[in-house]
């Protein structure tokens, strides 16, 4: 790593502050991806800021929502009763992330700001219609996701908690990349009174995404069958040494359809 | 605690574990010595390039650098390059074509992490920012990566002096007998296969700390090596010139090596010569994404084979061609593992009476490839057992039977094949009955139609193989082109007060050596096994040796343990006779006690320790004092342990994906000293043949950029992906060693691979398919089941 100031505020105006008058100041969280990075000297920031004593943990639950602040940590989801109850799978979700160590660090703001194509969390956050809060404002999931490690968030900008409006049903399937276990593909279903929605991570160039005929078809009909006939276009699709683009293509309708009968 | 019960045969916990599971243990990166630089090396991230200059000014200008070297600093030394430890020859007698092997590159790079520069300053971060000043000006050449690609007409040469970038074009067996028998054959069977590439992935990376102290003239360099000695013979006497007097080198704990720790690397070089330059201990440590192009790789043959068959099945001939890439450069023991370590086997367990195998060695642009667990025969077995049930599928033959129908017979031992090797023993039919009933191989259908019902696909292999390790006589490997002995070298030193000191030339990296020689020695001198510790990896403690690999520790080192004990306990039968006024024919030593034959008169071996210490009464005008033996043991033929690997599979058909559901080993190692550490061992090797079966490969693109470069996208196999794996032994002796022992250490990595292989065919037997090579992968099996449904729904 190259050397860096490194900063543990306790208030979020001076982190964001730090943040907003240095370009080159990175904030830190669970350090899980951020970490690697900076050991690889792949970034040189001149500030950390550490946001672990913003008071950003925790998780609120109410009859319709589900709200879990940006420093939770990976395993904190998992095992919590309550998302357990409201929405079983995003506990899911949470338990299937890395190994027992990355999810005793990781956390669900760390992995959203750093929006990694193959990450668990956006297709949670996607299908669910969650609502993500910064330092300023709201943020709709269907805005804040702009591509592969891109995002809504500005220069600064800490993303302080997390809100799931509690669906009927919700499952969440995984491939995962036989090395790296992060997601080839990564299929979130959720099922609300207004329409299902369905989205895919791991598998596009793009980063997470949702699926608009399985969307259509699943709110007509919540059934495996309802999709199996609907084959999904390659040609958006990862081609690495793990997968083809077809391969990816097919699995993304093995793992909504298992996803549909797990939900 | 009870001597005997502590002794063979006895599953005894692992003394070593304690420091390991507790932190405590000793690796080369956490020893730091006084006044410590730090080395960096930058190295090519190019396949294959001209140097057309190096700036090294602003490197050297940087805060905490000491020195920049780059090769004109070495060859300003006289500095040797990086030494082959096996020759081989060319069918026309030609000697291989051996290229230099520069400790730093000189004047082209040949693979995406040669050693260009090293950089060194007294912290590893200065040395790090200091290596990101360096000015490189290359000029790229193309490469060549793959088997196909280096051997294509006009392919772009690795190596100049090395035309279609062959380093030797071998054979071995008789090719007018084999041809003959293909002419009158009832059956030709043929197969092309590939051995994938492996990354060894040693949980230690490597690491060497060089040292000088300019008052004695001594260095020392301290290294993680499975031989220490064999580096201090390489390094001293080929690349730096330092006479063994004047070189100490420790191998002190070991993280694993599997091969990969053997070879002598420039790191070692450069940070004990830096040391002399600079008066300064000097440390390199890899990191993981450096032991990715810098660790030497695995396996990597593509073969053809072909066998010919009477009417009834018997085997009458085999031939085999095989492409081996090794790498840019000749690692120590690279020409002798698609050869010697390979072709040799390909009798397998079967009794083919002519075979005739012909190797093409190539260089190629990608990290030096020599010996990982099994180092060739790991190849030959997964090709004759791969070739076995392709046999099978395609004459009708029931695969079991028709390996019963050419199994070399209990009774026909010792047996010549006719590729130069002597098996001594082994039960063939007896490993495979064992396995066969432990696997519930008869329960098979019904397991598969309860598969089958919840839409799985499932599928089980066979896989009955022998293996040729304990190496090795010495006259025989010098005959066949090695450039060392191969003997191994005990000293056992009684203390006054009869606890022992065994210093052995083999080296522990996690084989539980200090446990297993403790019980044996124990056992055989009738001791408590506390009072026996083993003493290894240091070239100024131990008086030679030739490490550990290819399974030879106990075969080749314990024998020569036993041979020290024997002069040992005869020494101690005549101060005895002395003590107790007998002959010393007459002296018996039975448990611990020098007794006179018939009587009860008789002296514990700490008495006779002590006497040979304190020799007042003694027959001093006849014997030394003292109670300390060497023995130096050249093993009087390869020890040949064999078995029979089951595997069991079930395919999800929607996503390819492979578990295995049962695992299975039968295997004959001899003699058994410790049941839990030959678990263990064989259980690692199944872990790691699983690994390369299903999970694991090292993937170049066409341009030589390793893309499978780090745990991001080189699969690994975890504790999931792999089965409970349950472990049997059948036991036949081996005839010419003193304990019947054969080795333990790679049969696991040797015999599950075709085993999953055929497992995976088996299951896709509906599919068509004849052959799947390694890694069969989710992606690989998806890919096969979509494209006949495709062609199903065609027809
Ligand atoms: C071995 C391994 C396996 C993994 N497997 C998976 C997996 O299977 N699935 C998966 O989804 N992920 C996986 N991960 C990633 C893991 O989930 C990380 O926790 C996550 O990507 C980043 O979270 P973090 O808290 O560690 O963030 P950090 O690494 O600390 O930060 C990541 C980035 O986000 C920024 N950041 C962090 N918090 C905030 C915030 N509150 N507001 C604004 N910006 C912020 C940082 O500045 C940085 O740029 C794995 C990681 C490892 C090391």
């Amino acid at each position: 790593m190259y050397d860096f100031t490194y900063e543990k505020p306790t208030a979020i105006a001076a982190a964001t502050a730090t943040l907003a008058a240095d370009m080159e100041a990175k904030a830190l969280a669970g350090g899980q991806t951020f970490i690697p990075v900076l050991k690889q000297r792949l970034n040189k920031p001149t500030v950390v800021v550490d946001l672990s004593k913003l008071g950003l943990t925790g998780i609120t639950v109410t009859p319709s929502t589900v709200t879990i602040g940006a420093m939770t940590t990976h395993a904190t989801v998992a095992n919590s009763a309550e998302v357990q109850k409201a929405i079983p799978a995003l506990a899911h979700l949470a338990s299937m992330i890395g190994d027992r160590q990355v999810r005793a660090r990781g956390t669900i703001g760390g992995s959203l700001a750093n929006n990694d194509p193959s990450a668990c969390y956006p297709s949670a956050v996607l299908a669910l219609g969650a609502t993500i809060t910064t330092d300023r404002r709201t943020i709709a999931a269907d805005d804040y996701f702009q591509g592969m490690f891109t995002t809504a968030l500005e220069q600064g900008e800490i993303i302080t908690s997390v809100t799931f409006p509690v669906p009927e049903k919700a499952a969440y399937q995984k491939f995962r990349n036989p090395a790296s276990r992060y997601a080839m593909v990564g299929v979130f279903v959720a099922k609300f009174a207004a329409g299902v929605r369905v989205a895919i991570t791991g598998a596009a160039q793009g980063g997470v995404f949702r699926h608009a005929a399985f969307e259509a078809a699943l709110s007509a009909n919540f059934s495996p069958d309802a999709i199996a006939g609907i084959a999904t276009p390659a040609d958006d699709l990862n081609s690495d040494i793990h997968a083809s683009a077809e391969y990816r293509a097919h699995l993304i309708g093995v793992m909504s359809k298992r996803a549909v009968a797990a939900a | 605690m009870n001597a005997i019960f502590e002794g063979i045969g006895a599953s005894v916990r692992r003394k070593e574990d304690l420091r390991f599971i507790s932190g405590r243990g000793h690796y080369t990166d956490d020893m730091n010595r006084t006044g410590q630089l730090h080395c960096i090396l930058k190295r090519s991230d190019r396949p294959h390039a001209i140097i057309r200059s190096i700036d090294t000014s602003a490197a050297k200008a940087a805060p905490g650098v000491v020195a920049v070297f780059t090769h004109a600093d070495l060859d300003a030394d006289g500095v040797g390059g990086v030494p082959c430890g096996w020759q081989i020859h060319s069918k026309d007698g030609s000697p291989m074509v051996e290229p230099a092997h520069p400790v730093l590159a000189t004047g082209r790079v040949r693979h995406v992490g040669d050693p260009i520069v090293a950089v060194i300053a007294e912290t590893r971060q200065q040395a790090k920012d200091a290596a990101e000043l360096l000015v490189i000006d290359f000029e790229d050449l193309p490469a060549v990566a793959h088997i196909a690609d280096a051997i294509a007409p006009g392919a772009p040469l690795v190596h100049d002096a090395a035309p279609g970038n062959t380093c030797f074009d071998w054979h071995i067996g008789d090719k007018a007998m084999v041809d003959a028998a293909f002419e009158r054959a009832a059956h030709r069977v043929k197969l092309d296969l590939t051995n994938n590439r492996l990354v060894p992935n040693a949980m230690e990376p490597r690491c060497a700390i060089g040292d000088y102290d300019p008052m004695s003239g001594d260095f020392t360099l301290i290294t993680t090596s499975q031989n220490p000695h064999v580096i201090r013979l390489l390094m001293g006497a080929f690349v730096l010139h330092i006479p063994e007097h004047r070189l100490r080198v420790v191998a002190p704990d070991v993280g694993g090596g599997f091969g990969s720790k053997i070879y002598h690397y420039a790191e070692e070089a450069i940070v004990t010569w830096a040391a002399g330059k600079l008066h300064r201990p000097v440390k390199w440590t890899s990191d993981r994404t450096e032991a990715f192009m810098s660790d030497a790789h695995g396996r990597d043959h593509a073969s053809t084979a072909e066998m010919a068959l009477d009417a009834e099945g018997n085997f009458l001939a085999l031939r085999v061609s095989t492409v081996a890439n090794l790498g840019a450069y000749l690692s120590t023991f690279a020409p002798a593992v698609p050869t010697y370590l390979s072709a040799t086997l390909l009798a397998g367990v079967y009794r083919t009476p002519a075979i005739y195998a012909e190797v093409r060695a190539i260089f190629t642009n990608t990290v030096p490839i020599d010996a990982y667990r099994g180092a060739g025969r790991p190849e030959s077995t997964f090709l004759l057992e791969r070739l076995l049930d392709t046999i099978a599928h395609d004459t009708g033959i029931d695969r079991i039977e028709l390996r019963r129908r050419n199994f070399i017979p209990a009774d026909a031992f010792p047996y010549q094949t006719p590729v130069a090797l002597q098996y001594d023993s082994g039960d063939y039919q007896s490993t495979l009955n064992a396995a066969l009933k432990a696997a519930d191989w008869d329960g098979f259908p019904a397991r598969k139609a309860e598969a089958n019902s919840r839409g799985k696909l499932r599928g089980i292999g066979v896989s009955t193989y022998v293996e040729a390790c304990g190496i090795a006589p010495s006259k025989l490997v010098g005959a066949l082109g090695a450039r060392a002995a191969l003997y191994e070298v005990a000293q056992i030193r009684v203390h006054p007060t009869g606890s022992v000191s065994v210093f052995t030339g083999t080296h522990s990296h996690g084989q539980g050596h200090e446990t297993t020689f403790a019980q044996l020695v124990a056992s055989q001198l009738g001791i408590p096994y506390e009072n026996v510790d083993i003493v290894h990896g240091d070239t100024n403690k131990i008086p030679f040796g030739m490490g550990t690999y290819g399974s030879r520790s106990l075969a080749v080192g314990g024998s020569a343990m036993v041979k020290a004990m024997d002069k040992i306990i005869l020494k101690g039968r005549k101060i005895a006779a002395h003590l107790l006024e007998a002959a010393v024919e007459d002296v018996v030593f039975e448990n611990g006690q020098f007794t006179v034959a018939g009587t009860d008169r008789s002296k514990s071996f700490g008495e006779i320790a002590l006497t040979a210490y304190v020799p007042h009464n003694y027959p001093i005008e006849e014997l030394e004092p003292g109670l300390e033996e060497t023995a130096f043991y050249d093993p009087a033929n390869f020890t040949f342990p064999g078995g029979c690997h089951i595997c069991e599979v079930e395919i999800d058909p929607e996503t390819g994906v492979t578990t295995v559901v049962n695992f299975t080993a039968v295997d004959d190692v001899g003699r058994v000293i410790n049941p839990m550490i030959v678990e263990g061992q064989i259980q690692g090797g199944v872990a790691q043949g699983i690994g390369q079966a299903l999970l694991e490969n090292a993937v170049y693109d066409q341009q030589g950029q390793l893309v499978s470069a780090s745990f991001m996208d080189y699969t690994m196999p975890r504790a999931d992906d792999l089965p409970n794996i349950s472990v049997g032994t059948e036991t036949t002796l081996c005839t010419h060693n003193p304990l019947g022992v054969k080795g333990c250490g790679e049969v696991g990595a040797i015999g599950s691979p075709p085993s999953v292989i055929n497992a995976v065919v088996d299951a896709l037997s509906d599919y068509g398919v004849r052959h799947l090579d390694m890694p069969a992968t989710a992606h690989k099996i998806w890919s096969i089941i979509n494209a006949s449904g495709m062609k199903m729904a065609a027809e």
